[in-house]
């Protein structure tokens, strides 16, 4: 296994090769600091055709990159959504021209607490700014600009890439055709803010991490941060999934140890998706997304609530939850078809019965890639006909 | 059944608002769209129906009309359809009540228990009767609250509920409905398809 430092050193040599624009424009944070001359790192797969209306923008979750779909070229693993998005499949880049960039406050290229701060040119360490969904959306649509892209056939987004797209609709109500917000919440809970606490408190619980400020010294509080994976890790799957996957199998062995080494698969299992995140995440990009999450609620931002925030929406909406998600419930995914149905807009919703919790999105789950596809071929149709009149 | 399609196009006014409570696969959204340019809804339990109404494009939200009226606010609609499911729930006058509260107005069809055929099989066989509108056996019925034309008539006034137009369906005929035809109609339509509010 290669040195951390080498490591950094390996990530960062193929950093250079990812796609990036600089954002020139100040963006006004919602914290109240500015940042401007940033960049914004990116990806497309396919290609946008000459009326320029089969643009499909997705956006990650919380630990996902702009690499939906191939190969990911800094960590040699297969893209995020390799199950919804590629030649034939649900999202098909046959067909459809898919986006998605790296959120601010990430660590895939876009400005985040490892870049280095111009002011004293030291990494940022604790001294990046507190950023918000909203800030995240907010530097993605002048990514659509710099594409030369008025409007979107569709935008998609599970979990916090969810969020980020109520957010998109809410503050850029004619920028997308149509909408899928999947498995997400119009405001985190305090479960949810409970669940993000763990993994900030395991990662400032490692004295590697030294109030962030580890960036400058080359290394990574990595068992803090992948304990906070760990907490992840067991908030996506469900009880019962987890019983069918693992039960109380033993890991290799025939009989119980009698030590703390990982006897259980499960046990195994989470070391193993903990220790490797470290390689491709930074633990501080871990505390300031979370953050972002746990500050969002839509309704907070209008007055009036929901239902308000979702006001003048012209966008069809098709809002998918799954039966067994504890994380982001069909309950809290209701809400939002329900404040939308209330004001007025287009809505579709769709629950799919599934024993793999809130991980569904990203599995290959048939009954909800049969949907997803259903409806943008459908609203491809659809946006079509209507640019044509 | 297409007769009854047509019947509730021609109640519904050209560009109005209708959601569609049980919309099955949304044949009849669909319909109402193409004939008469209606903005549609639907609200449909089953998932493969859904997903046939996602697929055509169909606005359709997942979920149970006995539990899930609520979400929609007050007259929200111009008209709410309900094609041949007030008899398969729990609570039907609950669910009816929702209706009249989301739509201006509602239309109700039903499966009509007083049409001859129906009451021969009773009446003289002693059995359950399936028919082509009533197509299951007691053991696998949907139909919990069996009724009819003449039942919903008088049900709409005791709740003083306004009918605003009853029309009958047999064969191939339609005809309108009222107090002075209701004895005979109730014995020769099928169907039964009420505009009230």
């Amino acid at each position: 296994m290669p040195s951390l430092a080498g490591l950094f050193f390996w990530m960062n040599r193929k950093f250079e090769n990812i796609n990036k624009i600089t954002i020139n424009k100040p963006l006004k944070l919602d914290c109240g600091k500015t940042v401007k001359n940033f960049p914004l790192a990116y990806e497309t797969y396919g290609k946008l055709n000459e009326n320029k209306d089969n643009a499909i923008l997705v956006f990650h979750a919380l630990t996902g990159d702009q690499f939906v779909t191939g190969t990911n070229p800094v960590t040699n693993k297969d893209g995020w959504w390799v199950t919804a998005v590629g030649p034939g499949k649900a999202i098909d880049t046959d067909k459809y021209f898919v986006i998605c960039a790296n959120v601010i406050g990430g660590c895939m290229g876009s400005l985040g607490p490892k870049d280095t701060n111009p002011e004293n040119n030291q990494p940022y360490g604790l001294d990046f700014p507190v950023i918000t969904i909203k800030d995240m959306v907010k530097a993605q649509e002048s990514l659509l600009e710099h594409l030369g892209i008025k409007k979107l056939l569709c935008a998609t987004g599970g979990s916090m890439g969810g969020m980020q797209l109520l957010q998109f609709c809410a503050t850029f109500p004619d920028k997308a055709f149509s909408a899928v917000p999947i498995a997400c919440s119009s405001s985190h809970s305090a479960q949810n803010i409970a669940l993000n606490e763990l993994a900030r408190q395991a990662i400032m619980a490692d004295p590697v991490w030294d109030n962030g400020k580890y960036v400058s010294k080359n290394v990574q509080p990595k068992n803090g941060l992948a304990v906070a994976r760990m907490v992840g890790h067991i908030s996506y799957l469900s009880e019962k999934g987890m019983q069918e996957k693992f039960g109380r199998k033993l890991q290799e062995k025939a009989d119980y140890e009698f030590s703390f080494n990982a006897d259980f698969q499960v046990e195994s299992y989470l070391r193993h998706q903990g220790y490797a995140f470290v390689e491709r995440f930074d633990a501080n990009s871990i505390l300031y997304i979370t953050r972002a999450m746990d500050y969002f609620d839509l309704s907070k931002q209008f007055k009036g609530g929901l239902v308000e925030a979702f006001k003048n929406q012209n966008t069809k909406f098709l809002v998918i939850s799954f039966s067994s998600d504890w994380l982001y419930t069909t309950k809290e995914n209701k809400d939002i078809v329900i404040a939308l149905n209330a004001s007025g807009a287009d809505v579709s919703y769709s629950e799919i019965v599934t024993d793999k919790g809130h991980d569904s999105f990203l599995l290959n789950e048939p009954e909800f890639l049969k949907t997803l596809k259903g409806f943008i071929d459908s609203m491809y149709e659809k946006f079509k006909n209507e640019k044509r009149i | 059944m297409k007769k009854e399609f047509k019947v509730i196009a021609d109640l519904l006014p050209n560009n109005s608002r209708v959601l569609d409570v049980g919309c099955g696969d949304g044949s009849l959204m669909n319909f109402l769209k193409e004939e008469k340019n209606i903005e549609v809804r639907g609200l449909e339990l089953n998932q493969e129906n859904v997903q046939k109404c996602i697929n055509k494009g169909l606005p359709v939200i997942q979920g149970n009309a006995e539990t899930e009226l609520h979400q929609f606010p007050n007259q929200s609609f111009d008209y709410v359809v309900l094609s041949q499911t007030l008899q398969a729930f729990y609570e039907p006058e609950k669910v009816l009540k929702n209706l009249l509260r989301i739509g201006k107005a509602v239309i109700v069809s039903i499966p009509n228990f007083g049409y001859w055929k129906v009451r021969v099989k009773l009446l003289f066989f002693g059995e359950m009767p399936v028919t082509k509108t009533l197509p299951n056996t007691w053991y696998n019925t949907p139909n919990l609250h069996m009724c009819t034309i003449k039942d919903l008539f008088n049900f709409c006034d005791e709740k003083n509920i306004n009918i605003k137009k009853v029309v009958g369906v047999s064969e191939d005929k339609t005809s309108l409905i009222k107090k002075s035809n209701l004895e005979i109609k109730n014995l020769f339509s099928k169907l039964g398809i009420f505009l009230i509010g």
